[in-house]
């Protein structure tokens, strides 16, 4: 945690913050979460900071359970997609032959097609819950992982310590988890903050077109299509996801700038 | 057969590949998948009378294979069947909603590859500068807010508040003239030209650098061109290129921004079509549009190549 910028700083702030926010919802929520407790569109007091919603619940309290939902979400795909993405990716770079092929071709199918529209043809059929969403944005980000974890590991693979440890009869569990993954972990944590901003944008998507989150759980997305009907009347009550949703991905982002700037300088590259 | 003839039937032989294979993906993943259709339509309530009904002129109980392929034959000969929940037939909605999506996709084209380009240059001739640091900053921002949410900023902000353009586009109607058109749609038009222009942008000031940083730049540089002529005259023909690439593959991009944008803006065009009838689960219609998008966007990814390979001439003469 040495030498840390400024703009690293800020960034590293506001993300935990986010995040603490999202763990003590229960707790710092001024009500409860589906609650109805004044007018339809109130606009902001000192009862209600940010005004009431769409049927008379208050504003503040939806966001932080809306960024509850969201994070948990984005996190859970995050994890997800980067421990099929990773597990796969060096698979097939130590592997190599048809293996890596096959596996390689299919990602490549899969990503021939937008990620949002696969997601929807899916959903289409599946039942939307928390569970599936997770599982479908997951796997279908882990493609991308993929990528990244086989282009780096194809590198290391050819390394002489890599050699050295096939010579000492090292199985392949070993070599993947032992020898590749510690080398690859640098700008697979940097790709981490990336992706983790990709799955809330996609998330708060879905949740607008209503194939997200279900009411009456909150959600970023979701809280936009509650109170999307105001705008025409002049209301603003739908624009404060944005303002969450663009805090948090220029906070992560500058945390993930960080972390691969200073790896690269630790490789003495010019990142 | 000349090298660069098969390099291009290659290209295109694989495209037709991956069509087919998107084509399997996307009935696999309609029907394969855990989830009962017929269940999802009719609900929890339903009696098992009528779920049999529904799942016999599904066609549920056929072989996949031969269900597969007889969608597979009715999408080639233009028959995408009837929608479950209206009855309609898709071919002939469809229609009519790819012309309006077309139409606002072809104008946000019009408006955003031009300026992309234009201020990829500015963003290089002043690289480190202000003018950079702000494109950049700017560009930061609109990637890290999704596109209906840019949609929502600019209704209330523009539609409602300024009142300079209708906020929603349900005036839009496919008989009018071209200006009431526009007008109903200046705003869709403006997120999308958003949404496109920062990766763009992003994209080809990398490109142009990266021609930039060749030695004959070097040379044009020492012997006292101005920076402008720099980029005109050597840098730009050099990156053509690439950056077609990179309009192809944003033209691309805004095939899936277009589906959130129509929602927002209720905007009676594909995007709109596919999620209402994802939330209706009326599975032959979800299939055909995903074929169509599917379809566009790898029609746009192989352009993208056809073009860098008849532009590239290191393509056509490989070692």
């Amino acid at each position: 945690m040495k030498n840390i910028t400024f703009a690293a700083g800020i960034g590293l702030f506001f993300t935990s913050l986010y995040f603490l926010m999202a763990i003590l919802a229960p707790l710092i929520a001024p009500y409860g979460m589906a609650e109805v407790v004044g007018g339809v569109w109130e606009p902001p007091s000192p009862e209600h900071l940010m005004g009431t919603d769409n049927i008379g619940r208050d504003l503040l309290t939806r966001m932080i359970y809306g960024g509850r939902t969201t994070i948990f979400i984005a996190t859970a795909a995050t994890i997800l997609s980067f421990t099929t993405g990773t597990v796969f990716g060096l698979l097939a770079a130590v592997m190599g032959g048809w293996v890596d092929q096959l596996m390689s071709r299919f990602v490549d199918l899969l990503m021939s097609i937008p990620s949002l529209i696969f997601a929807l043809v899916v959903l289409s059929v599946m039942p939307v819950t928390i569970p599936v969403l997770i599982v479908v944005m997951g796997l279908l980000d882990s493609t991308r992982v993929y990528r990244l974890a086989r282009a780096v590991a194809v590198d290391i693979n050819v390394m002489d310590f890599v050699e050295a440890a096939r010579l000492r009869g090292e199985g392949r569990v070993w070599i993947i988890f032992r020898e590749i993954l510690p080398n690859a972990l640098s700008p697979l944590v940097a790709e981490m903050g990336l992706r983790f901003i990709f799955a809330v944008l996609f998330v708060s998507t879905l949740s607008f077109l209503g194939l997200g989150v279900q009411p009456p759980a909150a959600d970023w997305g979701g809280i936009v299509k509650e109170n999307s009907d105001g705008i025409v009347y002049g209301i603003g009550a739908a624009l404060w996801p944005a303002v969450a949703i663009a805090t948090l991905a220029i906070s992560v982002n500058l945390v993930a700038d960080w972390v691969l700037n200073r790896t690269t300088s630790l490789k003495g590259g010019r990142g | 057969m000349p090298l660069l003839a098969k390099l291009l039937v290659q290209r295109i032989a694989l495209g037709l590949l991956l069509l087919f294979l998107v084509s399997i993906l996307i009935f696999v993943g309609t029907i394969v998948l855990p989830g009962d259709v017929a269940q999802s339509i009719l609900g929890q309530s339903a009696t098992p009378e009528a779920l049999a009904n529904l799942r016999a002129e599904l066609g549920v109980n056929d072989p996949p294979v031969a269900r597969y392929f007889a969608w597979l034959g009715g999408v080639l000969t233009g028959d995408l069947g009837t929608a479950l929940t209206s009855g309609l037939d898709i071919a002939e909605s469809l229609a009519s909603r790819l012309r309006n999506t077309l139409f606002l996709a072809f104008w946000a084209a019009v408006i955003a590859v031009p300026l992309a380009i234009f201020l990829g240059l500015l963003a290089v001739r002043y690289r480190e500068r202000w003018p950079d640091k702000l494109i950049s900053a700017v560009t930061l921002a609109s990637i890290s807010v999704p596109e209906f949410l840019i949609g929502y900023v600019l209704m209330f902000f523009v539609g409602v508040k300024l009142g300079l353009f209708p906020s929603t586009a349900v005036s839009f109607r496919a008989d009018a003239s071209l200006d009431d058109k526009l007008e109903s749609i200046a705003l869709p038009i403006a997120v999308l030209t958003l949404v496109v222009l920062a990766h763009m942008m992003r994209m080809t000031r990398a490109a142009i650098l990266n021609v930039m940083q060749s030695a004959y730049i070097e040379t044009a540089e020492l012997k006292g061109l101005r920076m402008f002529t720099i980029i005109r005259k050597h840098a730009l023909p050099n990156s053509i290129a690439p950056i077609v690439n990179v309009v192809m593959l944003n033209l691309a991009y805004l095939v899936v921004g277009v589906v959130v944008v129509e929602v927002v803006f209720v905007y009676p065009g594909m995007g709109q079509y596919l999620v209402d009838h994802v939330s209706k689960r009326d599975v032959p219609v979800v299939q055909a549009c995903g074929m169509v998008f599917a379809t566009v966007y790898i029609g746009l990814n192989m352009v993208a190549d056809i073009v860098s390979i008849l532009a590239n001439p290191r393509l056509r003469h490989p070692k």
